[in-house]
């Protein structure tokens, strides 16, 4: 048996009335990749946020290769060898690579001192992991993947041990994923220790060694990858039977509902970031757009939901111009009207306003509505009913619609805005990251009731950079690289390899 | 204790116990100064409330100051509740008093009190919105900040009342820095004479009705704010602007006429002064009061009944600090400022300094 790398003794933790971790112990071996995985809201996060010294647990004891240590801050956390990639990077955009990774910890009285003996470092570190990172490039210019790897670097070069990433493949493409997980076994073989955090079964399937599930802030097992597979571990994390599949009969689309025409968008600067987009939705069809994030999809979306101005082009929704009803920019308020209801894909930023209540997020847009109005105030009462309808259609839980939208968890802030945007009846969905930070129980709902609007007859248009979540769902699929539509695939001769390379192959 | 961590105290001990805490240590910390100088803090203190509560008189003043404060504080709640600082409390106070003036010079003389109130009080808030419109134009449309905007307006109107006063305003061969007194008909209605009207007496004091007025003002604001479609906005475009646009709003549109709604609440102000007490507008008539609404709204937390309270609070700071004065020629009018300013401190900035020490208490048993 391999050493203990770190050992959690019965970690207890609350914030309020919220019990984030229950008496959690765990062990983690050396020379292993260790996986963390759980639901949203399962206390993955805050177990490792324990462990790298941002919160005090309330019980429990931490031992570090066998000694009782108290990790107060991150500064403990570094200096016991313990270091962390968070899911949102840690970088200064207009500062190199290298001194990135120097930063706070520049030694010597001059940079260039710490500049150079960083370089050598770097160099060797480079080499034993092939990370492939150039120490001069500008941090702002590099992707996302490479981004990454400064962080696993600067980890790396304040003498990580044992490293702990939470969501690392949340924005990187399959093949970057893989790169990244070569890296990760290339740590691992040379003695390190890695703990990824992740929601994602078939990675903890790919990469790990060991897996702990985490559900409702308990340890509910420890097993060893090579025993278990997809099935088992979403039985754990759930607690019940999970049906990854989504059902879905085949069905004959009807007549042309979206039809979008030539639509490109310039920035500011000139760049173009949609270039000649055409594509069409019809009624009772689900079109999925895939992509690495970052190559337009996002920005189509905004397109079409009225937030941003196309530069050119024409979006006949029933045969009318959209974009042409009002001057060059079609309003979101009037695009609700028309029938273009939009899911947002950044839920927090743009689809609810996380310190407002439920009952008034499920208005939001719609707060011009005639039925909830009692003169120029609001109707109480029916502003809670509506609510309360949305809860019991959509199993939102706590039942409160009361509670503030931030105190949901991700996968019930999605059906609040779920609820809200099909509840007008729209004849087309624009979805952006339906299930982004979504648990598996959420997922399963909200990809059942698109499906249920699809056989509705709706038009969806569907953008997800979850892969499996776009084979699922579509019944056509576009891919969409550098700003241009790419590739169209009819849903049923996809494959994930072929997407991927689809995805990134014309970007570069 | 973190920063961003969710506060672990029940919602009533976060809205009583803590102000009541930090509004102690502001005294504490005073009565230590107070006791440095030579005075007896308890007798200071005694005086104080005393000169605040302890007689008619003195009740009417302090609820004469908390009417205004009550102005200035809404307004300063109405543009926080849209993302913005408004700064510009004083400024639009001055502003809102010309336009009362103007309003009298052209109509005291044939108009009766019954068109003269309500002119005047339009006067004042359209002139308040006025004010206040051009830095939220700018802030909206032209992306200036709305702080350094409201802070320069201020001066605007210092400078352009200042000119006002001593070329156009200023009574021909008279050396007071004021206009001429307003005739009856555009004088607010004394507390003293309302209580008349319902035979009783009271005393002789600046209190006037509009103090009804502000607090109608309070459940008019609670209303807008919180229960209608406009309020929705206004806090949507405050707390998630990106939120706002997704829903199809006017985030401009919505910062401007937030801003008219803060001037105008501001403008009601002057009401208070110049047609409640003094009955001509002085040049030094808004005396700091908008900025002292910054404080209120702060303090008490962006909600009318908040800022009922805090103003109540400052109201009688401001009354019981010029008894105090007299009293006790040791303590000066700086010293009652000096007070205002550890409130704003320990209300405002350190608000939730005695959190962590009073959190165990409250701490449900797991």
């Amino acid at each position: 048996m391999a050493e203990i790398a770190i050992e959690l003794t019965g970690i207890d933790k609350r914030f309020g009335d919220v019990h984030a971790n229950r008496n959690v112990s765990l062990t983690i071996y050396q020379g292993s990749i260790h996986g963390i995985i759980g639901e949203n809201g399962a206390g993955k996060s805050t177990l490792m946020s324990i462990l790298y010294g941002y919160y005090q647990a309330d019980s429990g004891h931490i031992q570090v290769r066998q000694q009782p240590v108290h990790i107060r801050n991150s500064h403990d956390a570094i200096r016991l060898g313990i270091g962390m990639v968070h899911q949102h990077f840690m970088l200064v955009d207009n500062f190199s690579v290298l001194e990135n990774i120097v930063l706070g910890a520049e030694g010597g009285f001059t940079l260039k001192s710490g500049l150079d003996a960083a370089r050598i470092h770097l160099k060797q570190l480079n080499q034993d992991y092939g990370l492939e990172v150039d120490p001069d490039a500008i941090v702002g210019q590099l992707g996302v993947g490479l981004q990454q790897r400064v962080e696993i670097l600067k980890a790396l070069y304040r003498g990580a041990e044992v490293l702990i990433l939470d969501e690392p493949t949340a924005v990187l493409t399959p093949q970057e994923a893989d790169h990244l997980f070569r890296i990760l076994r290339a740590l691992r073989d040379q003695g390190k220790t890695v703990v990824i955090i992740t929601h994602k079964l078939r990675e903890v399937i790919d990469v790990t060694d060991r897996v702990t599930v985490m559900r409702a802030g308990e340890v509910v097992g420890n097993v060893m990858t090579a025993d278990v597979d997809k099935e088992d571990l979403a039985d754990l994390m759930v607690g019940r039977k999970v049906n990854l599949q989504v059902e879905k009969s085949t069905r004959t689309p009807g007549e042309v509902l979206l039809d979008v025409r030539h639509v490109s968008l310039k920035d500011k600067r000139g760049v173009e970031l949609l270039k000649d987009i055409n594509l069409q939705v019809r009624a009772g069809e689900i079109v999925g757009i895939a992509g690495v994030s970052g190559n337009g999809q996002s920005e189509l979306l905004e397109v079409l939901a009225g937030m941003l101005p196309a530069s050119e082009g024409e979006m006949l929704f029933k045969g009318e111009d959209l974009f042409r009803l009002k001057g060059h920019r079609p309003k979101p308020s009037i695009l609700r009207e028309k029938g273009v209801a939009h899911i947002p894909e950044d839920r927090s930023r743009e689809g609810l306003v996380k310190t407002f209540s439920v009952f008034e997020n499920s208005i939001l847009g719609y707060h011009h509505d005639r039925d909830i109005q009692k003169g120029w105030l609001y109707n109480r009462t029916a502003l809670i009913e509506k609510a309360k309808r949305f809860i019991q259609q959509f199993d939102i839980r706590p039942t409160n619609p009361l509670l503030r939208a931030g105190q949901l968890s991700g996968g019930n802030q999605q059906k609040v805005v779920l609820a809200r945007e099909i509840d007008s009846n729209p004849d087309v969905l624009l979805v952006g990251q339906p299930t982004r930070g979504v648990d598996i129980g959420a997922i399963e709902l909200i990809h059942k009731q698109l499906v249920k609007l699809r056989d509705e007859g709706k038009a969806i248009l569907l953008v997800s950079v979850e892969l499996d979540e776009i084979l699922a769902l579509s019944d056509r699929i576009l891919v969409m690289a550098g700003g241009r539509i790419t590739g169209e695939v009819p849903a049923h001769e996809a494959t994930a390899t072929g997407l991927g390379c689809l995805m990134g192959g014309v970007q570069s | 204790m973190k920063f961003g961590q969710p506060s672990t105290l029940p919602r009533w001990a976060q809205l009583s116990v803590l102000p009541l805490l930090n509004l102690l240590a502001a005294l504490a910390i005073t009565g230590l100064v107070v006791w440095l100088i030579g005075e007896d803090p308890w007798e200071c203190l005694k005086l104080l409330v005393g000169g605040a509560f302890g007689y008619g008189e003195g009740i009417g003043y302090t609820l004469f100051y908390t009417t205004g404060y009550i102005f200035t504080g809404l307004s300063v709640a109405a543009a926080f509740h849209a993302g913005l600082f408004n700064i510009g409390g004083e400024g639009q106070v001055y502003i809102a008093g010309l336009g009362v003036s103007l309003a009298c010079y052209a109509f005291d003389s044939f108009m009766p009190a019954v068109f003269m109130v309500p002119l005047t009080i339009m006067a004042s808030m359209l002139f308040g919105a006025a004010w206040a419109f051009m830095p939220g134009y700018l802030q909206a449309k032209r992306g200036s900040h709305i702080v350094v905007t409201t802070i320069m307006f201020n001066y605007i109107a210092a400078a352009l009342m200042g000119y006002l006063f001593n070329r156009v305003l200023m009574e021909k061969g008279g050396t007071n820095t004021a206009t001429r007194a307003f005739a009856e008909a555009s004088w607010m209605p004394s507390m003293q004479q309302m209580g008349g009207w319902l035979g009783l007496t009271l005393p002789n004091t600046p209190l006037n009705a509009s103090l009804f007025i502000a607090l109608i003002c309070c459940v008019l604001f609670w209303l807008v704010v919180w229960h209608s479609k406009w309020g929705f906005e206004l806090r949507t475009v405050g707390t998630n602007e990106q939120a706002a646009r997704f829903a199809g709003m006017n985030v401009s549109k919505v910062v401007i006429v937030a801003m008219c709604f803060a001037g105008a609440l501001a403008g009601l102000a002057a009401v208070n002064e110049i047609l409640g007490s003094t009955h001509r507008m002085n040049m030094t008539f808004t005396n700091g009061i908008g900025f002292v609404g910054i404080a209120v709204a702060l303090m008490g937390r962006n909600h009318p009944v908040g800022i009922v309270l805090s103003a109540l609070l400052f109201g009688a700071l401001t009354q019981g600090g010029l008894d105090l004065s007299l009293d006790k020629p040791n303590i000066t009018r700086e010293m009652i400022i000096f007070i205002q300013g550890l409130i704003i401190l320990f209300c405002g900035a350190l608000e939730n300094l005695f959190e962590p020490f009073i959190a165990p208490l409250f701490k449900r048993k797991p």
